[in-house]
């Protein structure tokens, strides 16, 4: 024991969590704007932004995770010219925030629908009827009340996020799948206690975000 | 408020039913609306005159509520005409919203923003709409909720409220706007039967300030003491529109001496 703890020393463990702390950070915000405006798309009376936001999610909740991602170092950065620093390792994580805010936007846009639908439509009635035209009354009336709703779904996404934060290994951001494999293939004695370490860190990091999740969804509903 | 001339029957409108004093205010000509294959407002001809209360009766289903629906846009007409004081309905976006600020709406099932307090609810449409400043808002407000007797309810949630208390904030909400009408759809059928009056009675005080109205109730009380007229609607049609003693006591369409036996026997 006291040996594995010695061997696991040598290694930035907590590093590399920060890394993908940090990439879910930062695409659990994006994806929640980017997913936001997506719901409002596809709820507005308007059909062809109907249809862009229906098209959207379609199109890239059906695509694996780590096609997006390649996509972003292999195209977005290099032929579209898309660059966010010119430290290649910056650029990287930050291609890498991007595709996973792109692909997790799809999920925390149904996640809001889903939300949305958990609000009466008498409430969107009265809004209208008080003289409130779409926008105003899905700021203060409708999502108000859907991201109540939404607050379980959402978690879920936030969750599914943090796990797949991992997949920027793809693009070779030092996060902590690249580390298990670098201390897996150095440490060859300790394959299974530095697998169990690497799973134990998601737990630590995994469940309290979803207690939070459930005591929040509880505490924030909507009283009718 | 408006003005508080309801003299009653005078002269004769388009359809030969006894009149009002005021201007017309709504006027729905040759209204049809179809869901589908049914035909819910077929060539409706109506005028709410300024000051007027109108209620509107008839069984379920027959389009009262698409009726009340069509005359602020909730629900699109086919082919007709909707003014609201010689003003064409706006087809959408800014200008509609202006118009519906001008017709205040009270549903059946209250539809208070469940999130906002009782002095939000009736602020935020003065505030937004409106762009009155916060404070004269709360003012407005609390004048409100004090005259439908909920003042002191004024910081607490909807879900907080009894069913009387959500629909007496709801007509405050409306009032909020200083509307030229207000319809109600069946204010009272969701409520249990003790709260009935409480809104009721806010209900005929409004009339008797000169409020034009139109009300969807099968509440024959109120339709004697505050009613100009009563316009009975079946299937998709006005059947039949006059003051509310000819109208109950001296029925005369079939449809109509019909629908009341029905309701009277309970
Ligand atoms: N949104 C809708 N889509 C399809 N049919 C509807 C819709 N709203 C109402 N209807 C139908 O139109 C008819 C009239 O409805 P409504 O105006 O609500 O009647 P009332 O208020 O008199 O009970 C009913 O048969 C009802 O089922
Ligand atoms: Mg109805």
């Amino acid at each position: 024991m006291s040996e594995f703890l010695a061997v696991l020393s040598n290694y930035d463990l907590v590093g590399a969590y920060w890394l993908n702390i940090q990439l879910t950070f930062f695409a659990g915000l994006a994806s929640l704007v980017i997913g936001t405006i997506l719901a409002l798309m596809r709820i507005s009376p308007i059909p062809s932004l109907q249809f862009a936001g229906t098209t959207y999610v379609n199109l890239i909740r059906n695509t694996p995770l780590t096609i997006i991602v390649v996509f972003a170092a292999l195209v977005l950065w290099p032929v579209l010219g898309v660059e966010f620093s010119t430290d290649f390792a910056t650029n990287f994580f930050w291609l890498a925030v991007a595709a996973l805010s792109v692909y997790h936007a799809s999920f925390m846009c149904e996640a809001l629908r889903s939300g949305v639908n958990t609000v009466p439509a008498g409430q969107a009635e009265a809004a209208r009827a008080i003289g409130l035209p779409f926008l105003p009354a899905a700021r203060l009336v409708i999502l108000p009340q859907a991201f109540r709703g939404a607050i379980a779904p959402m978690g879920n996404t936030l969750i599914a996020l943090i796990k797949n934060s991992t997949v920027a290994a793809a693009i070779s951001v030092p996060e902590i799948s690249i580390l298990m494999k670098e201390m897996m293939e150095n440490e060859g004695n300790y394959v299974i206690p530095i697998f169990l370490t690497v799973a134990v860190g998601f737990v630590i990091i995994v469940v309290p975000i979803g207690l939070a999740v459930t005591y929040l969804s509880q505490r924030l509903a909507v009283s009718r | 408020m408006a003005d508080s001339s309801v003299t009653g029957v005078t002269a004769d409108d388009d359809r030969g039913m006894p009149a009002h004093s005021g201007e017309p205010l709504v006027v729905l000509d040759s209204v049809n609306k179809h869901f589908g294959e049914l035909h819910v407002l077929q060539d409706i001809n109506l005028t709410v005159h300024r000051g007027e209360v109108v209620v509107v009766i008839g069984p379920s289903g027959s389009g009262k509520s698409t009726l009340c629906r069509a005359i602020n846009r909730l629900e699109a007409i086919d082919d007709g005409s909707i003014t609201l004081d010689g003003q064409a309905l706006p087809e959408e976006g800014k200008a509609l919203a202006r118009l519906r600020a001008d017709v205040g709406m009270v549903f059946q099932s209250f539809n208070l923003f469940a999130h906002k307090t009782i002095l939000e609810n009736v602020t935020l449409g003065p505030i937004k709409v409106k762009k009155m400043k916060t404070a004269k808002a709360k003012e407005l407000a609390m004048g409100l909720l004090e005259r439908v007797g909920v003042a002191n309810q004024a910081d607490k949630l909807p879900a907080q409220l009894s069913g009387g208390q959500q629909q007496r904030v709801a007509i405050a909400r409306a009032l909020a706007m200083q509307p030229k009408v207000i319809l109600f759809d069946e204010p009272t059928s969701a409520l249990d039967p003790e709260m009935v009056n409480e809104v009721l009675d806010v209900m005929v005080a409004l009339a008797k300030d000169g409020m034009t109205m139109v009300v969807v109730t099968h509440e024959m009380g109120f339709a004697r003491k505050a009613a100009d007229r009563v316009v009975f609607m079946s299937d998709g049609q006005i059947v039949e529109s006059a003051d509310p003693d000819t109208f109950f006591d001296h029925p005369t369409s079939n449809r109509a001496k019909d629908f009341l036996g029905k309701i009277l026997t309970h």
